[in-house]
């Protein structure tokens, strides 16, 4: 297997680097260009700053505490030259993520219940096929439930990655009741041994209150079939969603209690800072980030790096 | 929909109101509230600066100062404003006289690309014209299958590719195909893409140059931060956009996408996806939504749908009805109908002025059964008694109940109610006029 060698290669920070490097050029260009050869903090500097952070959708607000931060520190002359704001920049955020880095923990349960949710479109089928394979390659046996039973041809998508990742797709008609498809597989990974069950689950807007309270049915109905799961509900977020980002995670924790988020569609020139905010406000870990659409493109989130690479030229 | 934009300037703007004059300072706050609720509604930087300048340019002019009402004033400077960058006028799609006319659908992943083909064609569907979808998404696992889904749900036929793995000869074929069996209509669902995967932006120029469609249209999600403007302007430069569909506007996304896309590439927003099912697209209406923006409401597509919900020969028959307070239990449920066609009252009440600042609404589930009891009810009744209320008695009631699954009280209810609209009317009737705010 092709992919299996490519996920497996020694310096996965190096591919994270990669993956990263255009969402870097333009941040980092960005920020150098306003940096670069000053020596003064001013007020003009700092309205540069804040259109950079903007841009890279980390929101007003973040970005106005995050100069707050900035100004008091230059009052205090602790912050007097660009390579301090820089260092200055990256510890407040590197603070704000670290919070809740934490890497997905599989072994805490067997079988270990991931449920997949999210809006319209953020990429959760594809995140769930990489997933799998990521998990396969980990030697674990993997089932996958389709539990997108409403949006049309979302069951054969699920199939397709269910064939490339070499793992079982428990699956009803479509218009189904996903509960049902979603309880049927937790009886199968019982009854196969399987490591973990993926759950994935139709598209929604965090806004509509009949749909929440079908996720709601589902979790409850995974804890009666396996007493405790599900393990991990991971909240997938477009990074090329502005702050709609943080009413998604608030409203989806709200209703299901999030314990991950993940980050796709990182490869474009949309800068994700939104996620940021997500962490500050819920102190939610990210888990992963889409960089790619490739089988092997999924990445372990890591508070350091990310930040690392967001800031080394 | 952009909601919470709304009840961000309706609160700057009820401070402003309660004051007799505009002052430097007043305006300067107003403006820094404008400016972060725009920032966190996702409008690009760059737009969000010169909107701020021009309107304050107007604000600090004469006409405010002179102005008795000069919170008013701004609120529509700022309104004029928001229309002037959105569009001033509706933009339909036209279709050609030679047929097929041509649409080409594009857009990141996961913005709706797929979806939106399948109402779009609906709604020309709708219009009397033959359509054949175009699956041209070769990448995505399924895809093609989602498109032919679509297609047997609406009957709408797709065009087959015979596993075709080119997405510019599959194109090509289809139309071919369209102009030999005179559809009136193509729509090509392209792959999504980033609008820097140079390669697969220059599959969309190659598919453009080929079959020169009438439409390309760009479909982005409402839920777009800062990015929008880089993707509209990518997609408008390097292969061209015709106008572009905003995608999951039901949600409680700002929006502030719509302006960006709109002052950036200066091409019409034509439609808005308000909903999962097939028929939840609408037009987009650039001076309505900046009202709505404004959280004045949107009594022009309310009054729309009415329209289209009661024709205007039923509502002649139903005035008539009630000059001669001869309104029945049958003409009220014939109304019920008719309101249902204007679709679901949670869209319905939105769409009110004033609505959305009241905030204890949020938490209210509309009850969309409601109508369904009432209708129950009444269907349960003999014609008799729909025609003359007023020999329902005790055991018809129990009757009635247990024909519609409800129970006396709703019947009770129900028939309440029911005096209660007819004295309304009576009143109506007599008074003449109907005071209209309007």
């Amino acid at each position: 297997m092709i992919f299996k060698k490519k996920w497996n290669e020694k310096n996965p920070f190096r591919r994270l680097k990669e993956g990263l490097a255009k969402t870097r050029a333009n941040f980092i260009g960005g920020i150098d260009k306003v940096i670069g050869g000053r020596r003064k903090i001013d007020e003009e500097l700092l309205e540069e700053l804040e259109e950079t952070f903007i841009l890279a959708d980390l929101g007003i607000h973040t970005v106005s505490d995050i100069l707050d931060g900035l100004r008091e520190g230059a009052k205090r002359e602790k912050i007097r030259e660009e390579a301090d704001v820089k260092n200055y920049l990256k510890k407040s955020m590197l603070e704000i993520l670290n919070q809740a880095d934490s890497e997905l923990d599989t072994s805490t349960s067997s079988p270990f219940v991931i449920l997949v949710i999210g809006v319209n479109g953020s990429g959760k089928t594809t995140t769930i096929g990489k997933l799998a394979v990521k998990f396969v390659n980990d030697n674990k046996k993997v089932i996958l439930a389709a539990g997108d039973t409403f949006r049309a041809a979302a069951i054969e998508q699920l199939e397709i990655w269910g064939e490339r990742a070499g793992v079982d797709v428990i699956k009803s008609k479509s218009g189904a009741d996903p509960s049902a498809v979603i309880f049927d597989a937790i009886q199968a990974v019982k009854a196969r041994n399987a490591d973990i069950l993926i759950a994935d689950t139709a598209g929604r807007l965090h806004t509509k209150t009949n749909l929440m309270e079908e996720l709601k049915k589902i979790k409850r109905v995974m804890d009666k079939g396996l007493p405790g799961a599900p393990h991990e509900v991971m909240l997938v977020l477009d990074a090329t969603t502005g702050q709609n980002g943080t009413s998604q995670a608030a409203l989806f924790n709200e209703s299901l209690s999030l314990t991950g988020l993940v980050l796709t569609k990182l490869d474009g020139t949309a800068k994700g800072g939104v996620i940021i905010n997500i962490v500050k406000e819920l102190g939610i870990p990210v888990r992963y980030i889409g960089i790619g659409e490739g089988i092997d493109d999924l990445r372990e989130f890591n508070a350091a790096q990310f930040v690392d690479a967001l800031f080394e030229e | 929909m952009f909601e919470s934009l709304s009840n961000r300037l309706e609160g700057i703007f009820k401070k402003l109101r309660g004051r007799g004059k505009l002052d430097d300072k007043n305006i300067k706050d107003a403006m820094r509230e404008v400016r972060i609720a725009l920032l966190e509604a996702d409008v690009s930087f760059k737009v969000v600066k010169d909107f701020i300048e021009r309107v304050r340019e107007r604000a600090v002019g004469q006409e405010v100062m002179k102005s008795l009402t000069p919170g008013h004033q701004v609120i529509k400077i700022v309104r004029d404003e928001l229309i002037a960058i959105m569009g001033d006028t509706l933009s339909e799609i036209i279709l050609t006289n030679t047929p097929p006319t041509v649409i080409m659908m594009l857009g990141l992943h996961g913005s709706g690309k797929t979806t939106t083909t399948g109402k779009l064609a609906n709604k020309f569907k709708k219009d009397g014209r033959k359509v054949l979808l175009v699956p041209a998404d070769v990448h995505r696992p399924a895809a093609i299958e989602q498109l032919n889904v679509i297609g047997k749900e609406l009957d709408i036929e797709v065009f087959d590719g015979k596993g075709n793995k080119n997405p510019i000869e599959i194109c090509d074929r289809s139309v071919k195909y369209a102009i030999e069996k005179k559809y009136d209509l193509v729509i090509l669902d392209t792959a999504g893409r980033l609008h820097v995967e140079k390669d697969l932006m220059d599959e969309l120029r190659f598919i453009k140059e080929k079959i020169t469609p009438q439409e390309v249209l760009l479909i982005a999600d409402a839920m777009t931060g800062q990015d929008a403007v880089k993707i509209a302007a990518a997609f408008n430069e390097s292969i061209g956009i015709d106008g572009i569909i905003l995608t999951k506007m039901e949600g409680d996304a700002r929006g502030g996408a719509a302006l960006s896309i709109r002052a950036v590439t200066g091409k019409p927003i034509k439609f808005a996806g308000v909903g999962e099912k097939l028929n939840d697209l609408e037009l987009f209406y650039p001076d309505r939504m900046a009202s709505r923006i404004l959280g004045m409401g949107d009594i022009l597509s309310l009054v729309e749908k009415a329209e289209t919900a009661f024709s205007e020969e039923e509502a002649k028959r139903l005035e008539n009805k009630i000059r001669k307070e001869t309104f029945t239990l049958e003409d009220f449920r014939d109304q019920l109908q008719q309101v249902k066609k204007m679709g679901p009252i949670n869209k319905i009440i939105e769409m009110i002025p004033g609505v959305k600042g009241l905030k204890g609404l949020k938490n209210i589930e509309i009850n969309e059964k409601a109508p369904i009891k009432i209708e129950a009810i009444i269907n349960s009744m003999t014609p008799k008694e729909r025609t003359n209320h007023i020999i329902i008695n005790g055991s018809r009631r129990r009757r009635i109940a247990r024909g519609s699954g409800t129970t006396v009280q709703d019947v009770n209810r129900l028939l309440k109610q029911f005096v209660q609209m007819k004295k309304m009317m009576k009143k109506f009737s007599k008074g003449g006029d109907i005071y209209c705010p309007l």
